[in-house]
């Protein structure tokens, strides 16, 4: 789950990194009260999922209380790569002597947290990484054992940072350190971490992603932060073929099936799986010169409703005449089951299953089974002699008109 | 011979009375393994396809007069996975399966990090286990007995797959092909597994029966990248034949979209099918674009390597 930047310093706050005292709000005329409360100039910023806020006029600069409720007024308003604001947040404008940068990621090989920093903040990390590797300090953090500040001593250190200035960063990058597993983040990072002119330190700014698998644990953190139990933050908005496919999915809880359409413009049907057979066979049709209507995965063994479910929320997709129905070779999943599911599917919706089937290749458990049943109704059907390429070909051709039906 | 398991391993099964724990005990018995016990807290007494059932670890070690298991297959749900793998740790067990998928990164750092400290191995999460054809299983992987036979010839190729299914498609053309697979692991779906391509590499060198190497590989993680380092950094005597799925990710639109496996989505430059393929190539390591062509190009660099 990614975080609002409101809800990432708030984050940030309870771990004990000092925030500068600021607001957020839906309503410009609180924006404005706000801006009073804090007195001087302000800065308003757009509360959206997205980058680019400030290119797109979704950072403003205010002097006065009447200013930033304008600010906020056209903010609220502004769309930023198609994404709504949720409020603004209002912040004192600071007075900055240096930016600096500390984040936390996991480093998959390590299979540690990983803790980089540097005292070019304000820009992204991957460039200073690769610009100036000198101005980069890494510390790998310890799961088991409990963090220690000399872990982010020597993140600090590796960026040639040292004096009174490390000894205010230490405590601030090991919260954040420790924020980063107690929260069960995948992404925790502060940028700009700002050295102010009397010396102190602030998170000017905080990105903060939650690790989808641990939501359940962190209920607590979330509702303190406002985010109800059942609100969804995917990256887009599911489509309606995506949300059919959920509910059907939800409906039972015998096996897994999962489908995506977002970014599929083509007429190829797929009704495919488990995870890497469903990666494999979106390129070979790919590979092949067919045009996939969308993605789909089937595992787990499901029932004949879900594969049933699955199929007729693929042929009812617009411009899909045929689907291909294709496996890597199954052990769990019954290939009679799928091969009962997607010709119930075709004549569900009154189509004959021997058209509309462009190709089954489902190998392994319970196939003689299932290849009886597909030869009942004609269904065009490989074993595992026919490798998932080749069926992928045939049904590109099949759908392409290359061949004979 | 093979790596990590043969005919005397003995394991237990953790979570042994769930649903897909018994079809796993079943198929692994039909196989030829050796089970020694199974652990459910609070099921003490039952029996699973003629294993016991104990409430700990420790009883298990006791009702066998003290001997610690090989290896244990953990199959419990996501938030009681770590405590079962400390305990299996703990008693001392140098192998842990851990098939539980959707278990948080910081829990599988902290299992791998107690697995480092006592010396002990984990292959998963999120994964089917390992098989060695014709002599043992350890795990789902292959289904049932007879299935798993059908796909699994005894062989000259090592396996090592980040998807369980394409483990068994990959192996089942290996063997239609004549060269057989000597152990074939899938390693998991995770972004953090115990086990890496290049940490299970040493195992393989030093195994007489594996001649070559397949992997199957996906977008996402670093875990490419560093069997490229590895190889680069070795003289490894064995081939390495790579196929790359989910080339479709590297589209603009799918970035951040996950698909097939938690671990698998394009998140930076280093993370797309076309970046990794670079790498692995840049390796000395051939990158297939179909399962099929897989048999031809271990065949070719094999003949080379005799050549």
């Amino acid at each position: 789950m990614r975080f609002y930047e409101y809800e990432a310093r708030e984050i940030v706050k309870r771990a004990g990194i000092p925030v500068t005292d600021y607001g957020f709000t839906a309503d410009a005329g609180e924006a404005g009260q706000i801006a009073e409360r804090i007195g001087g100039s302000t800065v308003i910023k757009s509360q959206v999922l997205t980058g680019g806020r400030m290119k797109a006029g979704g950072v403003k600069f205010a002097d006065t209380p009447g200013e930033a409720e304008a600010h906020a007024a056209d903010i609220l308003k502004l769309e930023i790569n198609g994404h709504a604001a949720r409020g603004v947040l209002v912040d004192p404008r600071a007075q900055v002597k240096q930016e600096y940068y500390a984040g936390v990621v996991w480093d998959g090989t390590a299979k540690k947290p990983l803790i980089l920093f540097s005292d070019m903040g304000g820009i992204d990390i991957e460039q200073v990484a690769e610009e100036h590797p000198d101005h980069v300090g890494r510390a790998h953090v310890p799961t088991l054992l409990p963090v220690s500040d000399f872990h982010a001593k020597q993140a600090i250190a590796g960026a040639g940072v040292t004096g009174r200035q490390m000894q205010r960063l230490i405590p601030i990058v090991s919260r954040l350190a420790q924020l980063f597993q107690t929260d069960d983040m995948t992404l925790a990072e502060i940028n700009p971490l700002a050295e102010l002119e009397d010396g102190s330190f602030v998170a000017l700014d905080a990105h903060m992603e939650m690790e989808k698998e641990a939501e359940g644990r962190q209920r607590e953190l979330l509702r303190a932060l406002g985010i109800a139990d059942d609100e969804e933050r995917d990256g887009h908005e599911p489509s309606t073929f995506e949300s059919a496919v959920s509910a059907i999915d939800a409906a039972d809880h015998r096996g897994v099936i999962q489908g995506k359409d977002t970014g599929f413009h083509g007429d190829l049907g797929l009704v495919i799986g488990a995870g890497g057979g469903s990666l494999t066979l979106t390129d070979a049709v790919q590979s092949v010169g067919g045009s996939p209507a969308n993605y789909s995965e089937i595992g787990g063994n499901p029932s004949v409703a879900k594969a049933c479910g699955l199929a007729k929320a693929v042929l009812q997709k617009d411009g899909v005449e045929k689907i291909a129905v294709m496996m890597s070779i199954v052990s769990n999943t019954r290939v009679d089951i799928v091969a009962r599911g997607v010709i119930k599917a075709c004549i569900e919706l009154g189509k004959d299953p021997a058209e509309t089937i462009s190709v089954f290749r489902i190998p392994g458990a319970w196939e003689e089974e299932g290849f009886k049943i597909l030869r009942r109704y004609g269904v065009e059907h490989f074993d595992r002699s026919v490798s998932m390429h080749e069926a992928a070909q045939r049904a590109v051709d099949k759908i392409q008109g290359t061949t004979a039906p | 011979m093979s790596i990590l398991i043969d005919k005397s391993t003995t394991f237990i099964v953790q979570g042994i009375t769930g649903r897909e724990a018994v079809n796993l005990t079943r198929e692994c018995l039909d196989f030829g393994s050796k089970i020694v016990g199974g652990v459910t807290p609070g099921r003490k007494g039952r029996e699973v396809h003629g294993v016991p059932v104990f409430d700990t670890v420790a009883q298990v070690v006791e009702h066998n007069g003290g001997a610690v298991p090989d290896g244990s297959v953990v199959t419990v749900p996501p938030a009681f996975t770590k405590d079962a793998v400390f305990e299996a740790l703990e008693a001392g067990i140098g192998l842990v399966v851990i098939v539980t998928e959707r278990i948080p990164r910081r829990d599988v750092a902290q299992m791998v990090e107690l697995a480092d400290l006592r010396g002990a191995r984990i292959i998963g999460p999120n994964c089917l286990g390992l098989i060695v054809p014709g002599v043992a299983k350890m795990g789902g992987i292959g289904g049932p007995a007879k299935d798993a036979a059908k796909a699994y010839g005894p062989g000259r190729v090592g396996v090592m797959s980040r998807s369980g299914g394409m483990t068994t498609e990959i192996s089942s053309t290996l063997t239609a092909a004549g060269l057989g697979v000597s152990t074939a692991i899938s390693i998991g779906g995770d972004a953090i597994i115990g086990s890496a391509y290049a940490e299970l590499m040493p195992l393989f060198e030093a195994d007489e029966q594996t001649e070559a190497i397949v992997i199957y590989t996906e977008p996402g993680g670093r875990m490419e990248a560093q069997l490229s380092e590895w190889v680069a950094e070795h003289d490894s005597r064995l081939p390495i034949v790579a196929f790359m799925a989910g080339r479709f990710m590297d589209s603009e639109e799918m970035k951040g979209m996950s698909f097939g496996h938690a671990g698998t989505i394009v998140e930076g430059k280093e993370d797309t099918a076309a970046q990794k393929i670079e790498r692995l190539q840049a390796a000395g390591i051939q990158v297939v674009e179909r399962i099929d062509e897989i048999p031809d190009a271990v065949k070719a660099r094999l003949h080379e390597g005799a050549a």
